[in-house]
């Protein structure tokens, strides 16, 4: 290994850290957005919203996310009609394009993860809330959901973490994120092992600190814990 | 009559050689057409692969050709998962640092194809501001980085990808191989595309030419390659392969 490979590269690489935090952060973001409707719609009792909200999950969460980026990047851009559309002012930056995948396949999971919370609260406390009368409105907001998002938490933590992952994707449409420097740079040196393990290690550090991040807010959300 | 012996003797030995059939395993990309790609019933094809394939009938060899993603080629040789590498990879100082090169195959000049209508020129101040689409880890990614730092340059796995992106029209233009480009010209909705300006062919990025890579100190085979390229030149053979897929010669100088 030589270490002298990996540390001429840690400038190039770090630079490129903006942009996958940007895209993780971005589509964490529009993904919860997304997530919590679908998650209701997937709980309505409208067949309608159900059958759409279940059709989006099958869809985003059955297929890879390499396929669902190649389509939005690759794919839409061969129809003229995206082309003279609107849409293409933003179709056209691969920086969108990567963003619209990323996160309609969070969104697509954390509906899962949020439906996941929602159905672990008894339903005897909802039944309660309703009989002291709360609109189902506030019962969702002050006895559902904070339990909801409290037992999503962990499992929404891990998403978090699949994304920037995930993100690493984002370099086969041309994004020169933390992979596509690092893929560009083990091209260049013909030395793979030194940036991809500096790459790998910038990675860890990431993920590290999100982990240490959810950590905090699940201990400051566990009611059990003793406060000091 | 000793002499005679000794001859008799050497060329036993020599067609008992002959004889002993070579196994080599050769590396190719398969997504750079015509010089390598994966026809529609997932055969290897492509000038490379003919190549390839005359050499190995030349040296007497049994052959496998296995298809590489390009940017762990260099990389898969190294760790031995095959012989040979005949990629249409050009030869550099760089890559000769990592691998062993047999004597150029074929040399072509690096193009700029941009929209017919396109006023673009391959010059310093006519690429600069201009979204310039290439594959990732070639000489002509080097090549625009070098001389073009005006280009805002989008890299590419594969020059597939990199075509697409011209179609679509995200890109002001591509630099690839001048033989890549002008097979992606001929092809539906080439038309719309053109050649600007001359070709670069400064050494320096398009290197001598594409060369055989094999691993360095694998002595052995790159002589037995080197005597096989010279044979098929003589003999007509690379003449032909040539002719089938070019109306002009890329046989280096």
């Amino acid at each position: 290994m030589n270490t002298s490979v990996m540390i001429a590269a840690l400038p190039e690489l770090l630079g490129a850290v903006l942009l996958t935090l940007k895209l993780v952060a971005l589509a964490l973001l529009v993904g919860v957005v997304l997530a919590l409707p679908t998650a209701l719609a997937r709980l309505s009792h409208i067949l309608a919203l159900r059958w759409a909200a279940t059709a989006y999950v099958f869809f985003f969460r059955g297929t890879p996310l390499l396929v669902q980026i190649f389509l939005i990047y690759y794919g839409l851009s061969q129809f003229d009609a995206v082309r003279t559309s609107i849409a293409w002012v933003v179709l056209k930056e691969p920086f969108w394009c990567a963003l619209i995948a990323l996160a309609l396949n969070t969104g697509a999971y954390t509906a899962e993860v949020f439906r996941g919370g929602i159905l672990s609260v008894p339903h005897n406390q909802i039944e309660a809330a309703r009989a002291i009368g709360m609109s189902p409105v506030t019962a969702f907001r002050r006895v559902i959901w904070p339990q909801a998002i409290r037992q999503a938490l962990p499992a929404y933590g891990n998403e978090i973490i699949l994304m920037v992952k995930a993100s690493s994707l984002a370099s086969t449409v041309t994004l020169m994120d933390i992979t596509g420097v690092a893929r560009t740079l083990a091209s260049d040196t013909y030395m793979p092992i030194e940036i991809y393990t500096t790459a790998a290690l910038i990675y860890l550090c990431l993920t590290y600190a999100m982990a240490q991040v959810i950590h905090l807010f699940e201990r400051r959300m566990d009611v059990t814990r003793v406060r000091t | 009559m000793i002499r005679n012996l000794y001859a008799a003797a050497a060329l036993a030995l020599l067609s008992a050689q002959g004889a002993y059939a070579l196994d080599i395993r050769i590396a190719t990309e398969g997504a750079y057409p015509p010089f390598n790609l994966v026809d529609a019933n997932g055969q290897l094809k492509g000038f490379d692969v003919d190549i390839a394939n005359a050499l190995c009938a030349e040296m007497q060899a049994n052959c496998t050709i296995v298809a590489q993603a390009w940017d762990g080629i260099i990389p898969g040789l190294k760790a031995g998962k095959y012989d040979a590498i005949i990629a249409s990879m050009s030869i550099t100082d760089e890559r000769k640092e990592a691998v062993d090169f047999t004597a150029p195959y074929y040399a072509a000049g690096a193009a700029l194809v941009a929209p017919t209508q396109s006023d673009i020129t391959f010059t310093l101040e006519g690429l600069s501001g201009k979204t310039i689409g290439v594959q990732r880890a070639t000489t002509y990614a080097a090549l625009l980085k070098d001389e073009f730092p005006g280009a805002n340059v989008m890299t590419y796995d594969t020059v597939d990808n990199q075509n697409l992106d011209l179609k679509a029209g995200r890109l002001d233009g591509v630099v690839a191989q001048q033989v890549v480009m002008y097979d992606w010209l001929q092809q539906e909705g080439g038309d719309a595309f053109a050649f600007k300006g001359d070709p670069v062919i400064d050494p320096q990025y398009i290197g001598t030419g594409a060369g055989i890579a094999v691993n360095k100190g694998n002595t052995e085979l790159l002589a037995a390659f080197d005597a096989a390229l010279a044979a098929i030149k003589a003999n007509g053979t690379y003449a032909r392969i040539n002719a089938s897929y070019f109306p002009f010669s890329i046989a280096p100088q």
